[in-house]
């Protein structure tokens, strides 16, 4: 259905990510070349431990690269010091994570405008919130919400500045899958309707079918990528 | 940022207990730091108004007697700017229907208008109607004690006569702020008055009319004071000079000036130990929750918050608990400034207190906290700043626990696995733990400090009034008299014992420091009044040389046994000898030099004359002692030693109470705040740890134990602690309060250590109260189910 754009938003060239956790050396990402295009729906599948979420992190500007380089737009992010990510990552990323990681002490609407007071150009928190079907509960603390309707809270904080990218990370990953397909109806709707890049981490291979691009990653490494030629609609799935 | 505002209202509301926990103990570090402060400033300027108004005099001196036509030859001395001559008269009074002796001074008011210098505020009735020979006017502290108004008729034993005297009013001098007998160790309003009347009247009854006895006078701007002083002595000497001094030490207002004095050490020492607890606290409590917060940074973060944004939340945080504590101490302090300052007008006339609050005084109160709750929660504030997100973002690495040094050493055996847990976790966080201890340990030390005046006090009477002056009775002669004096005061009823002393002021001079005290002439053998070595036994008096009493060896004078000290007496021939010093004693109030009273009889080329005599008589004897020693012409001042003791207890006993009050308010304060915010803390990062437990069948009592046992051991282990710092800073206090006025010997009671110890197990108590009702609450399931 939807056609990848030319532009290409990130590209990345030999990327290498080594970690030392107490005594350990790991090796997270080992050679990593790829390139995101505009207004794809792109999904990162591999076992834990594969390596997608430190690329995901990466990409958004939260963790620099050991080794190779990575670009998003004309933007050297390898290179970059932690005040011009800051600023890339307030300007241009949107994030879910598996755990929603809402403030608990903020309702639903001011969730959402913690992150539009700092933005650029923002929309409302309640059309963010409307956007993903909770407009009936912006008043709402994240204990009175349930998974799938925090999950939707991140979606919309993570969508209300507008950011050309929306990286989300294991975002049904707590969620029974009713609740997973909800949620994920919302990130297609937002990938349709304003065209934002979509990259999304799940180890679970039924989520691949509503991709316009799989990825697969294993120990650090891209093994397989596909287009979908034809993807399937979020409601369709189940796992 | 005002989502982020809205967070730190909540995240404070969730954390009320805490955050009023630690508020409340910056709350009585300001409390302290205003009350000190604001009341010092209100004694000074009350009193510099007093001063100034009043016009209190710069130079006092007395003689025995010089002719009114000298009086003009002084006030030319260069440098004065007002001088007055006048009468002072030593007098015994009689108020109907009391019997114990009463001793007064009568101080001359010019014949017409107000005294130049040291002028009266009359608080009621007027002044004496111009020549009137009966008016006089009392000093508010002796009419209120006997309720004296004016109008009443008092009688004054005037140079051997009785004079009947009608108050004319009531009044209050810059000169008696602090009243207090001569020789006496503690004021004592009913027994002692300072009385006002026109000068032609007193001389006439005084013997003193054509002359005068007393000088007071200004200094003109600039001038030298001690030039003033050295030139008034040669002018008087011939007259009976004893010396004149400045200001700074004229008797009611040194004391007024050492009270100035702790009130400052007061606003230093207590607000220093609150702050340095509050920012512990801080530390803890925001450390805790910036680590509970990781993944709320992490995201704040990942969406573009700089550092200096998330910097600026916690801090914010910091300032709001910060700033409720102060202005909780404020106005804390300004309720027990008010009270203080009332308790001081009990001790210290002034016509009124104005209590005043300088913003300055909350504007340092708020400055030094600040700089406190800031630099305790920086280290913890920049870690968020630093958080770098994606690893905000991870969970946290297990804590490595290790086996504990007692299980190192082979006792696990001993200790079951909760008592394990507690050790390792204790043992894990060691500097975490120490300050803990800490914490507590000083808010026992507090509580010791708010209560040793009382052991010291009753370890200073004791020492005063049961080992080193046991007499019953202190009289003084009209002048010194002859030694056979002494046989006839035996002879009054109820006498059992009479023992004479003979006193005389000197200057004591070696090297370049001196000091004007008085000689003392005691019998080397008497039961009555002794000396006491530092051991506290009765010293023997030597054939020659002095005895000083420590403070003034050591330190005033800088003297010891061998040193050969230079005594210029400030009475008959003014001799200047050189007498050695024979060794030193211990006192407690007031400094004096001892030596044997045949040796002064020597020093003064006089034969065996007494100035006054130490009795000790039948209790049931006392009022027909009383009445005839009252008759006695030469029979002076009398000092009754047991009615001025309960008297003084009276008055202390507010004293006490209100200091008592306050330091046991502010202990409970720090010592809740320390163990209830330890106690939330280990609950937040051990609830999960804990709820396991529970599912696995663990009681409440146990998982209890386990959280609560820490505390109860650090608990224990911060009392003796305590101990050690509140002697410590009771010791600190003694030294600082030190003067030549009076010293507190460092006496802790087992009732001081108790109190400490009290206030803290309570305190602990009723935290782990709390707690064990939060522990009730325990979600099991929710705390499983959400990642840590």
């Amino acid at each position: 259905m939807a056609v990848a754009s030319p532009q290409c938003v990130f590209r990345a060239r030999g990327l290498t990510k080594v970690y030392t956790l107490g005594e350990v050396q790991v090796h997270a990402l080992r050679g990593i070349d790829l390139e995101l295009y505009a207004g794809e729906l792109v999904v990162l599948l591999g076992p834990s431990g594969s390596g997608k979420s430190t690329l995901l992190n990466i990409l958004g500007g939260l963790d620099t690269p050991s080794g190779g380089e990575v670009y998003y737009l004309e933007r050297n992010l390898s290179a970059a010091d932690e005040d011009e990510l800051t600023r890339f990552r307030r300007d241009h990323v949107g994030f879910v994570f598996q755990f929603y990681n809402l403030i608990p002490s903020l309702t639903a609407r001011e969730n959402v405008a913690a992150v539009t007071e700092i933005a650029r150009a923002p929309m409302q928190p309640e059309q963010a919130l409307r956007l993903v079907g909770l407009g009936e509960r912006l008043d709402h603390f994240p204990a009175q919400l349930s998974g799938g309707e925090q999950q939707r809270v991140a979606i919309a904080r993570a969508i209300a500045k507008n950011p050309a990218v929306l990286l989300c990370d294991e975002p049904t990953g707590a969620l029974d899958s009713h609740t997973g397909v909800i949620v994920l109806e919302a990130l297609e709707k937002v990938n349709r309707e304003l065209g934002t890049l979509t990259v999304l981490i799940t180890h679970n291979a039924g989520i691949a079918a509503m991709a316009d691009r799989v990825i697969r990653l294993s120990d650090g490494r891209i093994v397989d990528q596909q287009r979908n030629a034809d993807k399937c609609a979020a409601r369709e799935l189940s796992w | 940022m005002r989502a982020l505002n809205r967070k730190l209202w909540r995240d404070l509301w969730l954390m009320r207990g805490q955050v009023l926990a630690i508020a409340a103990v910056i709350a009585g570090g300001v409390a302290t730091l205003v009350m000190s402060l604001s009341t010092y400033d209100s004694l000074v300027e009350t009193r510099d108004r007093f001063y100034r108004e009043y016009r209190f005099a710069d130079v006092f001196t007395r003689l025995k007697r010089a002719p009114d036509s000298l009086g003009a030859r002084l006030a030319q001395i260069p440098g004065v700017a007002h001088l007055e001559t006048r009468v002072n008269a030593v007098v015994k009074l009689e108020v109907a229907g009391f019997y114990d002796p009463i001793t007064g001074v009568l101080s001359s008011l010019p014949d017409s208008g107000e005294p130049l210098l040291n002028t009266l505020h009359l608080k009621r009735g007027q002044w004496p109607a111009p020549y009137s020979t009966d008016q006089v006017v009392a000093s508010d502290t002796f009419a209120d004690a006997h309720g004296l108004e004016p109008g009443d008729r008092i009688h004054a034993i005037v140079n051997g006569r009785r004079k009947a005297l009608t108050l004319s009013g009531v009044a209050l001098s810059p000169e008696y702020v602090y009243q207090i007998a001569p020789g006496a160790m503690f004021p004592d309003f009913k027994r002692y008055g300072v009385l006002w009347m026109g000068r032609h009247a007193l001389s006439i009854a005084y013997g003193m009319d054509g002359a005068f006895n007393s000088v007071t006078l200004t200094l003109a701007p600039g001038a030298n004071a001690q030039g003033v002083i050295d030139r008034l002595d040669d002018l008087l000497a011939p007259y009976g000079g004893v010396g004149a001094y400045a200001r700074r030490d004229q008797f009611s207002n040194r004391f007024l000036a050492e009270e100035l004095k702790q009130l400052r050490t007061t606003a230093t020492v207590f607000p220093a130990i609150f702050l340095g607890v509050a920012a512990f606290l801080l530390n803890v409590v925001v450390t805790r929750l910036i680590a509970t917060q990781r993944e709320q940074i992490a995201i704040l973060k990942a969406f573009g918050y700089r550092p200096l944004a998330i910097g600026a939340h916690y801090l914010g945080l910091v300032l709001a608990v910060t700033l409720t504590g102060v202005a909780g101490g404020v106005a804390l302090g300004a309720w027990f400034g008010h009270g203080l300052a009332n308790v001081y007008m009990e001790f210290y006339r002034f016509p009124t207190l104005d209590y005043v609050l300088r913003i300055e005084v909350v504007a340092i109160a708020l400055a030094v906290t600040v700089l406190a709750a800031v630099a305790g929660t920086l280290l913890a504030v920049g870690r968020a700043m630093r958080l770098a997100p994606a690893a905000g973002m991870r969970a946290e690495t297990p804590v490595v626990y290790r086996a504990t040094v007692l299980e190192r050493l082979g006792l696990q055996g001993w200790f079951a696995q909760p008592s394990r847990m507690i050790l390792r976790h204790i043992e894990r966080r060691p500097v975490k733990s120490a300050l803990t201890v800490l914490g507590i340990a000083c808010a026992g030390g507090l509580m010791m400090v708010g209560n040793y005046q009382r052991g010291a006090i009753d370890f200073m009477v004791d020492v005063q009034f049961r080992q080193a002056a046991r007499e019953d009775l202190k009289l003084a002669f009209i002048e010194p008299t002859a030694g056979r004096a002494l046989f006839e005061l035996a002879q009054l009823p109820g006498v059992r014992h009479v023992e004479g002393y003979r006193d005389v002021a000197a200057n004591l001079r070696f090297g370049h420091r001196h000091y004007r005290a008085a000689l003392y002439g005691i019998e080397p053998e008497g039961v009555l009044h002794r000396s006491l070595d530092r051991a506290l036994k009765p010293v023997r008096l030597p054939e020659a040389g002095v005895v000083l009493t420590d403070h003034l060896a050591d330190n005033i004078l800088g003297v010891k046994p061998g040193d050969r000290l230079t005594v210029e007496l400030l009475e008959g021939e003014r001799r200047v000898l050189q007498v050695p010093v024979a060794g030193v004693t211990r006192q407690f109030l007031g400094v004096s030099a001892y030596l044997r009273r045949d040796a002064l009889n020597a020093l003064l080329r006089e034969g065996d004359v007494v100035s006054g005599a130490y009795l000790a008589h039948e209790r049931a004897d006392a009022p027909a002692l009383y009445a005839r020693l009252h008759e006695r012409p030469r029979v002076l001042g009398m000092v009754a030693h047991a009615s001025a003791i309960a008297s003084f207890y009276d008055t202390l006993g507010e004293f006490v109470l209100f200091f008592n009050m306050v330091a046991t308010l502010l202990a409970a304060t720090i010592a809740f705040g320390v163990v209830y915010n330890s106690a939330r803390i280990a609950l937040s990062e051990r609830g999960r740890e804990l709820a396991s437990l529970r599912v696995l069948g663990f009681t409440r009592g146990e998982i209890a134990y386990i959280l609560l046992g820490e505390l109860g051991l650090l608990t224990l282990l911060a009392i003796p602690l305590g101990f050690l710092i509140g002697t410590g800073l009771c010791g600190i206090l003694v030294i600082v309060f030190e003067s030549d006025l009076y010293r507190l010997p460092l006496v802790l009671e087992p009732s001081n250590y108790a109190l400490a110890a009290g206030v803290v197990v309570v305190s602990a108590l009723v935290s782990g109260a709390l707690i064990w009702r939060r522990l009730g609450r325990l979600d099991l399931i929710a705390v499983l189910k959400t990642r840590e």
